[in-house]
Protein backbone atom coordinates (compact mmCIF):
# COMPACT_ATOMS: atom_id res chain seq x y z
CA UNK A 1 0.00 0.00 0.00
CA UNK A 2 2.41 2.45 -0.98
CA UNK A 3 1.83 5.87 -1.74
CA UNK A 4 2.53 8.33 -4.92
CA UNK A 5 5.84 9.67 -6.33
CA UNK A 6 5.22 12.90 -5.09
CA UNK A 7 4.92 11.51 -1.81
CA UNK A 8 7.78 9.45 -1.48
CA UNK A 9 10.48 12.25 -2.85
CA UNK A 10 8.88 14.38 -0.47
CA UNK A 11 9.44 12.23 2.70
CA UNK A 12 13.04 11.68 1.48
CA UNK A 13 13.94 15.33 1.28
CA UNK A 14 12.35 16.10 4.61
CA UNK A 15 13.69 13.01 6.51
CA UNK A 16 17.09 14.02 7.45
CA UNK A 17 15.99 17.79 8.56
CA UNK A 18 13.77 15.77 10.62
CA UNK A 19 16.54 13.67 12.36
CA UNK A 20 19.15 17.05 12.25
CA UNK A 21 15.96 19.13 14.36
CA UNK A 22 15.72 15.82 16.84
CA UNK A 23 19.17 15.79 17.77
CA UNK A 24 19.42 19.50 18.14
CA UNK A 25 16.84 19.05 21.03
CA UNK A 26 18.39 16.34 22.87
CA UNK A 27 21.92 17.79 22.53
CA UNK A 28 21.18 21.19 24.33
CA UNK A 29 18.41 20.03 26.67
CA UNK A 30 19.92 22.14 29.48
CA UNK A 31 19.83 25.25 27.46
CA UNK A 32 16.65 25.20 25.93
CA UNK A 33 13.40 24.16 26.05
CA UNK A 34 14.15 20.32 25.47
CA UNK A 35 15.42 17.05 26.82
CA UNK A 36 16.01 13.57 26.33
CA UNK A 37 11.95 12.47 25.87
CA UNK A 38 10.95 15.38 23.47
CA UNK A 39 14.15 15.17 21.04
CA UNK A 40 13.41 11.08 21.13
CA UNK A 41 9.78 11.80 20.19
CA UNK A 42 10.72 14.12 17.61
CA UNK A 43 13.28 11.66 15.94
CA UNK A 44 10.75 8.67 16.03
CA UNK A 45 8.59 10.81 13.99
CA UNK A 46 10.84 11.34 11.21
CA UNK A 47 10.98 7.01 11.04
CA UNK A 48 7.09 7.55 11.05
CA UNK A 49 7.22 9.85 8.24
CA UNK A 50 9.20 7.09 5.79
CA UNK A 51 6.68 4.08 7.43
CA UNK A 52 3.58 6.01 6.12
CA UNK A 53 4.89 6.70 2.78
CA UNK A 54 6.24 3.31 1.75
CA UNK A 55 4.80 -0.13 1.59
CA UNK A 56 6.00 -1.79 5.35
CA UNK A 57 7.82 -4.97 2.98
CA UNK A 58 10.31 -2.22 1.57
CA UNK A 59 10.88 -0.08 4.60
CA UNK A 60 12.03 -3.55 6.91
CA UNK A 61 14.68 -3.81 4.87
CA UNK A 62 16.02 -0.72 5.81
CA UNK A 63 14.65 -0.05 9.24
CA UNK A 64 15.48 -2.97 11.23
CA UNK A 65 13.92 -4.25 13.78
CA UNK A 66 17.33 -5.60 15.35
CA UNK A 67 18.87 -2.43 15.31
CA UNK A 68 16.27 -0.55 16.78
CA UNK A 69 16.05 -3.42 19.88
CA UNK A 70 19.77 -2.44 20.28
CA UNK A 71 19.32 1.17 20.83
CA UNK A 72 16.56 0.67 23.41
CA UNK A 73 18.36 -1.68 25.07
CA UNK A 74 22.03 0.54 24.97
CA UNK A 75 19.91 3.89 26.08
CA UNK A 76 18.69 2.52 29.35
CA UNK A 77 21.72 0.83 30.09
CA UNK A 78 23.64 4.10 29.31
CA UNK A 79 21.16 5.83 31.89
CA UNK A 80 22.01 3.16 34.72
CA UNK A 81 25.91 3.55 34.55
CA UNK A 82 25.51 7.06 34.71
CA UNK A 83 23.45 6.97 37.27
CA UNK A 84 25.75 4.59 39.16
CA UNK A 85 28.87 5.90 38.17
CA UNK A 86 28.69 8.55 41.10
CA UNK A 87 28.72 5.68 43.81
CA UNK A 88 32.27 4.27 42.48
CA UNK A 89 33.63 7.29 43.67
CA UNK A 90 31.87 8.20 47.48
CA UNK A 91 28.95 10.37 46.21
CA UNK A 92 25.49 8.90 46.46
CA UNK A 93 23.45 7.50 43.58
CA UNK A 94 22.66 9.45 40.52
CA UNK A 95 24.88 12.46 42.33
CA UNK A 96 26.09 15.51 39.52
CA UNK A 97 29.69 14.61 40.36
CA UNK A 98 30.92 16.48 36.81
CA UNK A 99 28.88 19.79 36.95
CA UNK A 100 31.13 22.81 38.25
CA UNK A 101 34.43 20.57 38.93
CA UNK A 102 36.03 21.57 35.32
CA UNK A 103 37.26 18.19 33.89
CA UNK A 104 34.49 17.41 30.97
CA UNK A 105 31.18 19.13 31.25
CA UNK A 106 32.42 21.10 34.45
CA UNK A 107 32.80 24.84 33.50
CA UNK A 108 30.90 26.94 35.93
CA UNK A 109 27.72 29.26 35.89
CA UNK A 110 27.44 32.25 37.49
CA UNK A 111 23.66 33.47 38.75
CA UNK A 112 21.44 35.17 36.35
CA UNK A 113 20.43 34.94 32.71
CA UNK A 114 23.52 34.70 30.17
CA UNK A 115 23.65 33.40 27.08
CA UNK A 116 23.94 29.31 27.29
CA UNK A 117 27.42 27.76 27.33
CA UNK A 118 27.50 24.27 25.73
CA UNK A 119 30.22 22.99 27.61
CA UNK A 120 27.70 22.96 31.51
CA UNK A 121 25.86 21.12 33.13
CA UNK A 122 28.18 17.97 34.04
CA UNK A 123 26.00 14.88 34.20
CA UNK A 124 22.99 16.08 32.29
CA UNK A 125 23.74 16.07 28.69
CA UNK A 126 24.89 12.47 28.63
CA UNK A 127 21.94 11.28 30.68
CA UNK A 128 19.66 13.55 27.71
CA UNK A 129 21.66 11.50 25.07
CA UNK A 130 21.10 8.17 26.86
CA UNK A 131 17.11 9.02 27.09
CA UNK A 132 17.05 10.38 23.60
CA UNK A 133 18.56 7.30 22.41
CA UNK A 134 16.10 4.91 24.36
CA UNK A 135 13.04 6.82 24.12
CA UNK A 136 13.65 6.67 19.33
CA UNK A 137 14.35 3.52 19.60
CA UNK A 138 11.00 2.49 21.95
CA UNK A 139 8.86 4.57 19.71
CA UNK A 140 10.41 3.25 16.30
CA UNK A 141 9.83 -0.29 17.77
CA UNK A 142 6.22 0.26 18.71
CA UNK A 143 5.27 1.94 15.51
CA UNK A 144 6.90 -1.30 13.21
CA UNK A 145 5.33 -3.99 15.21
CA UNK A 146 1.46 -2.36 15.18
CA UNK A 147 2.24 -2.35 10.86
CA UNK A 148 3.56 -5.59 10.74
CA UNK A 149 0.23 -6.80 12.68
CA UNK A 150 -2.37 -5.29 9.79
CA UNK A 151 -3.28 -8.01 7.32
CA UNK A 152 -3.56 -7.07 4.07
CA UNK A 153 -6.48 -8.12 2.50
CA UNK A 154 -6.03 -10.81 -0.64
CA UNK B 1 -19.79 34.42 39.58
CA UNK B 2 -19.36 35.47 35.82
CA UNK B 3 -16.11 37.02 37.00
CA UNK B 4 -14.80 34.28 38.90
CA UNK B 5 -15.43 31.76 36.03
CA UNK B 6 -13.36 34.23 33.81
CA UNK B 7 -9.87 34.85 35.94
CA UNK B 8 -10.03 31.14 36.60
CA UNK B 9 -10.72 30.27 32.78
CA UNK B 10 -8.07 27.35 32.06
CA UNK B 11 -9.67 25.72 34.95
CA UNK B 12 -12.99 25.36 33.79
CA UNK B 13 -11.87 24.32 30.04
CA UNK B 14 -10.44 21.51 32.64
CA UNK B 15 -13.49 20.55 33.85
CA UNK B 16 -15.28 20.71 30.29
CA UNK B 17 -12.17 18.40 28.17
CA UNK B 18 -12.48 15.93 30.80
CA UNK B 19 -16.97 15.49 31.40
CA UNK B 20 -16.15 15.46 26.86
CA UNK B 21 -13.86 12.99 27.24
CA UNK B 22 -16.02 10.52 30.22
CA UNK B 23 -19.01 11.20 27.99
CA UNK B 24 -16.97 9.73 25.24
CA UNK B 25 -16.07 6.68 27.12
CA UNK B 26 -19.37 6.35 28.39
CA UNK B 27 -21.97 6.34 25.27
CA UNK B 28 -20.34 4.90 22.37
CA UNK B 29 -20.16 1.52 20.90
CA UNK B 30 -17.23 1.38 19.09
CA UNK B 31 -13.70 0.15 20.91
CA UNK B 32 -11.65 2.82 19.24
CA UNK B 33 -13.64 5.80 20.15
CA UNK B 34 -13.74 4.42 23.83
CA UNK B 35 -9.88 4.70 23.95
CA UNK B 36 -10.16 7.86 22.47
CA UNK B 37 -11.98 9.07 25.46
CA UNK B 38 -9.36 7.68 27.50
CA UNK B 39 -7.00 9.77 26.20
CA UNK B 40 -8.59 13.34 25.87
CA UNK B 41 -9.37 12.41 29.93
CA UNK B 42 -5.70 12.44 30.36
CA UNK B 43 -4.71 15.56 28.34
CA UNK B 44 -7.21 16.95 30.81
CA UNK B 45 -5.43 16.04 33.72
CA UNK B 46 -2.24 17.22 31.87
CA UNK B 47 -3.59 20.39 31.63
CA UNK B 48 -4.79 20.82 34.85
CA UNK B 49 -1.11 19.82 36.23
CA UNK B 50 0.45 22.39 34.05
CA UNK B 51 -2.43 24.77 35.14
CA UNK B 52 -1.65 24.56 38.91
CA UNK B 53 1.70 26.09 38.44
CA UNK B 54 1.24 29.69 37.18
CA UNK B 55 2.22 32.92 38.90
CA UNK B 56 1.31 36.31 37.87
CA UNK B 57 2.84 38.28 34.92
CA UNK B 58 6.03 35.23 35.33
CA UNK B 59 8.20 33.83 32.18
CA UNK B 60 9.28 30.62 31.61
CA UNK B 61 11.88 29.00 33.90
CA UNK B 62 15.05 28.88 31.68
CA UNK B 63 17.93 31.44 32.34
CA UNK B 64 19.13 31.56 28.79
CA UNK B 65 18.69 35.21 27.60
CA UNK B 66 16.38 35.81 30.08
CA UNK B 67 14.44 39.45 30.29
CA UNK B 68 14.00 38.56 33.73
CA UNK B 69 13.60 36.31 36.65
CA UNK B 70 10.24 36.33 37.92
CA UNK B 71 9.48 32.98 36.88
CA UNK B 72 6.52 29.72 36.72
CA UNK B 73 7.14 26.98 39.24
CA UNK B 74 9.21 24.45 37.65
CA UNK B 75 8.62 20.77 39.14
CA UNK B 76 4.52 20.44 37.68
CA UNK B 77 5.96 20.83 34.44
CA UNK B 78 8.26 18.19 35.71
CA UNK B 79 5.34 15.32 37.34
CA UNK B 80 3.51 16.69 33.50
CA UNK B 81 6.55 15.36 31.48
CA UNK B 82 6.60 11.99 33.58
CA UNK B 83 2.56 11.35 33.14
CA UNK B 84 2.56 11.96 29.40
CA UNK B 85 5.37 9.87 28.65
CA UNK B 86 2.88 7.05 31.09
CA UNK B 87 -0.31 8.15 28.84
CA UNK B 88 2.07 7.21 25.19
CA UNK B 89 3.03 3.70 27.35
CA UNK B 90 -0.53 3.13 27.86
CA UNK B 91 -2.48 4.25 24.50
CA UNK B 92 0.28 2.05 23.01
CA UNK B 93 -0.29 -1.23 24.99
CA UNK B 94 -4.94 -0.51 24.72
CA UNK B 95 -4.73 0.22 20.83
CA UNK B 96 -2.52 -3.33 20.82
CA UNK B 97 -5.68 -5.11 22.25
CA UNK B 98 -7.85 -3.71 20.39
CA UNK B 99 -5.92 -4.99 17.28
CA UNK B 100 -5.94 -8.07 18.79
CA UNK B 101 -9.85 -8.15 19.64
CA UNK B 102 -10.65 -7.30 16.07
CA UNK B 103 -8.57 -10.22 14.39
CA UNK B 104 -10.33 -12.81 16.89
CA UNK B 105 -13.79 -11.95 17.20
CA UNK B 106 -14.28 -9.96 13.67
CA UNK B 107 -16.20 -6.81 14.88
CA UNK B 108 -15.85 -3.79 17.21
CA UNK B 109 -18.79 -3.53 18.37
CA UNK B 110 -18.39 -3.72 22.91
CA UNK B 111 -21.81 -5.62 23.12
CA UNK B 112 -20.71 -8.91 20.90
CA UNK B 113 -17.52 -9.22 22.92
CA UNK B 114 -19.06 -10.56 25.19
CA UNK B 115 -17.39 -14.37 25.88
CA UNK B 116 -15.23 -14.80 28.95
CA UNK B 117 -14.14 -18.23 28.85
CA UNK B 118 -12.93 -19.84 32.35
CA UNK C 1 -34.62 6.04 29.11
CA UNK C 2 -30.95 4.57 30.84
CA UNK C 3 -29.33 6.98 28.14
CA UNK C 4 -31.14 10.01 30.21
CA UNK C 5 -30.35 8.72 33.36
CA UNK C 6 -26.86 8.67 32.45
CA UNK C 7 -26.90 12.36 30.95
CA UNK C 8 -28.54 13.43 33.77
CA UNK C 9 -26.17 12.23 36.31
CA UNK C 10 -23.10 13.91 33.84
CA UNK C 11 -24.82 17.39 33.68
CA UNK C 12 -24.70 17.69 37.60
CA UNK C 13 -21.13 16.29 37.96
CA UNK C 14 -20.38 19.11 35.53
CA UNK C 15 -22.25 21.92 37.53
CA UNK C 16 -20.48 21.04 40.67
CA UNK C 17 -17.13 20.49 38.62
CA UNK C 18 -17.73 24.25 37.49
CA UNK C 19 -18.59 25.66 40.73
CA UNK C 20 -15.32 24.00 42.90
CA UNK C 21 -13.06 24.99 39.96
CA UNK C 22 -14.70 28.90 40.46
CA UNK C 23 -13.28 28.86 43.94
CA UNK C 24 -9.57 28.03 43.00
CA UNK C 25 -6.77 30.61 43.42
CA UNK C 26 -5.38 30.53 39.82
CA UNK C 27 -2.42 32.65 39.46
CA UNK C 28 -0.64 32.99 42.71
CA UNK C 29 -0.29 29.38 44.24
CA UNK C 30 -0.43 29.07 48.52
CA UNK C 31 2.68 27.34 48.90
CA UNK C 32 6.23 27.88 46.97
CA UNK C 33 9.07 27.20 49.26
CA UNK C 34 10.46 24.50 47.76
CA UNK C 35 10.38 25.91 43.89
CA UNK C 36 11.76 29.08 45.05
CA UNK C 37 14.67 26.96 46.39
CA UNK C 38 15.02 25.43 43.20
CA UNK C 39 15.10 28.72 41.34
CA UNK C 40 17.75 30.22 43.50
CA UNK C 41 19.99 27.36 43.46
CA UNK C 42 19.80 24.95 40.65
CA UNK C 43 22.53 27.28 38.68
CA UNK C 44 25.22 26.77 41.42
CA UNK C 45 24.44 23.18 42.17
CA UNK C 46 24.24 21.90 38.38
CA UNK C 47 25.49 24.84 36.46
CA UNK C 48 22.27 23.98 33.74
CA UNK C 49 19.97 26.97 32.68
CA UNK C 50 16.85 25.11 32.25
CA UNK C 51 15.63 24.28 35.72
CA UNK C 52 13.04 22.02 34.27
CA UNK C 53 15.75 19.71 33.08
CA UNK C 54 17.92 20.16 36.52
CA UNK C 55 14.37 19.12 38.33
CA UNK C 56 13.60 16.17 36.17
CA UNK C 57 17.27 14.91 35.92
CA UNK C 58 19.16 15.97 38.88
CA UNK C 59 16.50 16.96 41.93
CA UNK C 60 13.92 13.97 40.48
CA UNK C 61 15.99 11.72 38.64
CA UNK C 62 14.89 8.59 40.36
CA UNK C 63 11.47 9.54 39.03
CA UNK C 64 13.01 9.45 35.75
CA UNK C 65 14.20 6.15 36.23
CA UNK C 66 11.08 4.67 36.77
CA UNK C 67 9.49 6.35 33.94
CA UNK C 68 12.29 4.83 31.26
CA UNK C 69 11.49 1.50 32.80
CA UNK C 70 7.74 1.66 32.02
CA UNK C 71 8.18 2.95 28.67
CA UNK C 72 10.80 -0.17 28.37
CA UNK C 73 7.78 -2.22 30.04
CA UNK C 74 5.20 -1.28 27.14
CA UNK C 75 7.70 -1.60 24.49
CA UNK C 76 7.97 -5.67 25.72
CA UNK C 77 4.23 -6.08 26.37
CA UNK C 78 3.56 -4.53 22.42
CA UNK C 79 6.40 -6.98 21.41
CA UNK C 80 4.90 -9.93 22.42
CA UNK C 81 1.26 -9.05 21.19
CA UNK C 82 2.85 -9.41 17.68
CA UNK C 83 4.97 -12.27 17.82
CA UNK C 84 5.13 -14.55 15.42
CA UNK C 85 3.69 -18.17 15.83
CA UNK C 86 5.76 -21.17 15.04
CA UNK C 87 4.96 -23.91 13.12
CA UNK C 88 2.05 -25.68 13.90
CA UNK C 89 1.20 -23.42 16.88
CA UNK C 90 -2.59 -21.54 16.48
CA UNK C 91 -3.94 -18.85 18.60
CA UNK C 92 -6.24 -21.20 21.60
CA UNK C 93 -9.78 -21.48 20.05
CA UNK C 94 -12.64 -23.57 21.55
Amino acid sequence: MKMTKIVRSTADIFYPFCLIFGFYVVAHGHLTPGGGFQGGAVIATGAALLIVARAYEDISQRIRKNALKLCESIGLFMFLAAGLSGLFLGHPFFANWLAQAGSIFGQPVAWGPNPGDLNTAGLLPLMNIAVGIEVLGGLSIILLYMISGVKEKE
Amino acid sequence: MLSKILINFPLIAVVLIAMMGLSAMVFKRNIVKILMGVTILESAVNLFLVATGYREGGIAPIFTNAPSTHMVLPTVQALTLTSIVIGVATSAMMLSFAMIIYKKYGTVDVRKIRKLKG
Amino acid sequence: MRTAFISAILLILLGGFIYLASDLSFGNPAVTDMDDYFIRHGQEQCGANNIVTTVVFDYRGFDTLGEATVLFTAVLGVGIMFRKLRKGEEYEND
